[in-house]
């Protein structure tokens, strides 16, 4: 299990320090980290992907989260509904003739491409990890010149709409 | 003035620039703010040591009515600060210039989050201006303090003030208490802003749960009531939390054996006869039996420190644990447990005693392990001329009555004082637990007396922990405090040559003090009388006259070089491996 949490914190100067300070003391590995602003201005949004971890890890390091005092709210997302996306900019090979085949390549991913070169295109693609890693794989024969991962954002899905789908699940009217 | 703890006329310095207004909020200078601040937290006495960047600070300070020590090193300061906060209770107060003054606070902190002992540390820092830019004396105490505090804040301006204190002091003394450390920029000290006090702490990030979850209590006195083997491991939770007497009623309502942890000691009365002693490394044999073999374990307010569970896999390995705290992250961390409860400790066995169950049936049990307590109590061997070092502790303990307050340094004496001094009440036992840090004794009995100057105060050092923060001899001699302060001379590292002898085939690699100063001139240059004593038979004399002197008093102790402190739990091994458990 890869955990995702998110966690809000006060958005104030040495926050970020203070997480990543914790995390090295205590020997916690992260896999990706974002931090944006949210709603309210004076709270930011941290998105930690963990590398693997059994339960007991997980929890202490939810717990020495919310030590922290101006660590406001920590969310288990690993297995709650949740929207979570990445996005990545990947630099590739595309001589001009091959440039098409590029192109069809990453259509199904809905990706575009955001820069042309002379020898290279630059592919933005969003989604979550899995989805990346597949156009990531699919390029990689290309030749990929530079990558760039945002690492992911998560939030959980609102209340009501996880009812609805799980309403829609259950009466199997509509494959989501 | 409405709000003010003081009324104007107290303060003998005047606020020159004071504008009060009618809605309790005056005009003060960042400096004064300070001051003010400390007033309201009702703060006696600051340790400290001036600099550049405190100066305007110092200022404030000048005859403002607060008491001020200057201890000799920052290290000092805050380690007294530290004794002064473990037997009152109260946040100890320390203040440091920038730079150099606030990296060597560094050891202080650490050891305060450790042991969980609240600290509000003010450290000078240079002006907003020049942040950044390696200015004189310039460092980022913030970045080195972060893992070692509980929280810290870096003041932008003065207006910050009264609210960065009100925080400051709040969560240095509650939820699980520790260090905060808050930096001033030289300049702030300067600014002028409103100072109101009146507003409450707003964090909504820091809400520890007080009272904990009746479901939970509901649990763990239904496992307690089926229990053939139960248990009280008893940390210093007990003491924070002011619940002694509670812990006494539960344990004789229940007939329950209780085990201390070494920073516990005093929260129950070493004679009793539910006390099975310290567990542990250096503990007692009834009371590791104890933690190894019983099936329920409650531990009040511990956090299972691997030199009390020794190697975990043989720590309570038939027990249902119950986990009593006020850091939810203790819970569990070292030791799975199956009744979590978060919260005050008092709380929590208060409300334990209100439940109405039977008690367990567990007499056999208790009768074995007081069986073993008679069995193997702590020993030493009375031989020769010289001073056995526990002696000396066990004569110590009788001519004070166990009344003395009584802090040691780290090594060897400290656990023979753990294991020869029977606390028998609260707050009168100050040692470094956590971080194990030797030179704390010496400035933490300063604070001790400080904080409990009614109290006869003896500190009981190693003579090499002793050296590492002796100039605060300074302190003692300087104001006349009347502490007593004991060299356990045993001519080594002690601790270190014990492990050396016993897991290093003998080799004494850098741990024998061949070479020592004269201690009895060194404390008389500090014009503190100063005696040795040698054989034993001169022992309980030179002990006893020492103890009875008014004022300052340093007793140098020569003892036999190569005691072993037993029984023991090597390290890597399960607690029901003691070495050592009889002569
Ligand atoms: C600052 C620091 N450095 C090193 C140690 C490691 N250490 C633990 S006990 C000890 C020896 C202490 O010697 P002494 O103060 O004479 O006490 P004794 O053990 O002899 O009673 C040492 C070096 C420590 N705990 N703290
Ligand atoms: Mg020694």
């Amino acid at each position: 299990m890869t955990p995702v949490l998110s966690v809000l914190v006060h958005n104030k100067p040495g926050v970020l320090n203070r997480i990543t300070a914790l995390f090295m003391r205590k020997g916690f590995n992260i896999q990706s980290l974002t931090v944006c602003i949210t709603e309210s201005p004076d709270v930011s949004r941290m998105t930690l992907v963990m590398n693997e971890m059994d339960e007991a890890a997980l929890e202490q390091v939810m717990k020495q989260l919310h030590k922290q005092i101006d660590v406001l709210k920590v969310t288990d997302l690993t297995e709650a509904p949740m929207v979570s996306r990445e996005l990545a900019l990947i630099q590739v090979n595309s001589p001009i003739a091959q440039r098409a085949t590029i192109t069809s390549l990453i259509d199904p991913f809905r990706a575009s491409i955001v820069d042309v070169g002379r020898d290279t295109v630059t592919v933005q693609v969003t989604g979550d990890a899995e989805k990346i890693e597949a156009l990531i794989s699919l390029l990689r024969p290309y030749g990929i010149r530079e990558l760039a991962r945002t690492g992911l954002t998560a939030l959980p899905r609102e209340a009501s709409a996880v009812s609805e789908l799980r309403r829609l699940n259950e009466s199997q009217v509509l494959p989501i | 003035m409405p709000g003010m703890s003081k009324p104007a006329d107290e303060m003998k310095r005047p606020m020159g620039e004071a504008n009060h207004r009618t809605d309790g909020a005056m005009l003060l200078k960042g400096a004064d703010m300070v001051v003010e601040a400390l007033r309201r937290e009702r703060v006696d006495v600051i340790f400290g040591y001036p600099g550049g960047a405190v100066l305007p600070l110092y200022d404030a300070l000048f005859e403002c009515g607060i008491r001020h020590v200057l201890t000799r090193h920052e290290q000092g300061a805050i380690h007294a600060a530290e004794g002064y906060a473990r037997v009152t209770g109260r946040p100890g107060v320390v203040i440091a210039t920038s730079g150099p003054g606030a990296t060597n606070l560094v050891t202080g902190l650490a050891d305060a989050m450790m042991d969980s002992i609240p600290i509000v540390a003010i450290t000078g820092q240079v002006a907003k201006t020049v942040i950044g830019t390696d200015a004189f004396q310039e460092t980022s105490i913030i970045g080195i303090s972060t893992p070692i505090t509980k929280h810290n804040y870096q003041i932008r301006h003065a207006s910050e003030i009264p609210k960065v204190f009100k925080e400051a002091f709040h969560i240095a003394n509650s939820g699980r208490k520790g260090p905060v450390l808050i930096d001033i920029p030289k300049d702030v000290a300067g600014e002028t802003a409103l100072f109101s006090y009146d507003d409450p702490p707003q964090l909504p990030g820091y809400q520890p749960t007080v009272v904990p979850h009746q479901l939970q209590i509901r649990k763990l006195m239904s496992g307690l009531s089926r229990a053939k083997k139960p248990v009280i491991l008893a940390g210093a939770g007990i003491l924070h939390a002011g619940a002694s007497a509670e812990l006494v009623a539960f344990a004789e309502r229940h007939r329950l054996p209780v085990v201390h942890t070494l920073l516990g000691l005093g929260g129950f009365p070493a004679s009793h006869p539910l006390f099975l002693g310290m567990g542990g490394m250096h503990g007692s044999a009834a009371a590791n039996k104890a933690l190894h073999e019983t099936d329920f374990l409650i531990n009040l307010g511990a956090r299972f420190d691997d030199r009390l569970t020794g190697k975990l896999e043989f720590f309570a390995p038939h027990a249902t644990v119950a986990h009593v705290d006020i850091d939810p992250a203790e819970i569990g961390k070292n030791v799975s447990t199956q009744i979590p409860v978060v919260g005050d400790v008092r709380e929590a066995l208060l409300m334990m005693l209100a439940a109405d169950v039977e008690s367990p049936h567990a007499d056999a049990w208790m009768n074995e392990l007081l069986a073993t307590k008679e069995q193997f109590p702590y020993w030493y061997v009375q031989e020769g001329t010289g001073i056995k070092p526990q002696r000396l502790i066990a004569e110590i303990a009788r001519l004070t009555a166990g009344n003395a307050v009584v802090i040691t340094d780290v090594g060897q004496h400290q656990m023979w004082t753990a294991q020869f001094f029977p606390f028998e009440v609260p707050d009168r036992w100050v040692t470094s637990g956590g971080l194990g840090t030797m030179g704390f004794g010496l400035p933490a009995a300063i604070g001790a007396y400080f904080g409990k100057p009614e109290q006869q105060v003896v500190a009981i050092l190693g003579d090499a922990g002793f050296q590492m923060t002796q100039q605060e001899l300074a302190v003692i001699g300087e104001m006349e405090l009347p502490i007593k302060v004991v060299i356990v001379n045993n001519g080594a590292l002690g601790m270190v040559r014990q492990w050396q002898e016993l897991f290093h085939g003998e080799r004494y690699s850098a741990s024998l003090l061949e070479w020592q100063p004269d201690f009895i001139k060194l404390a008389e240059a500090y014009r503190i009388p100063a005696t040795r004593v040698q054989e034993d038979d001169a022992l309980t004399d030179a002990l006893a006259a020492f103890l009875a002197a008014s004022g300052p008093g340093f007793l140098e102790c020569v003892v036999e070089p190569r005691e072993n402190v037993f029984p023991m739990v090597a390290p890597g091994t399960g607690i029901h491996q003691m070495v050592g458990v009889k002569p």
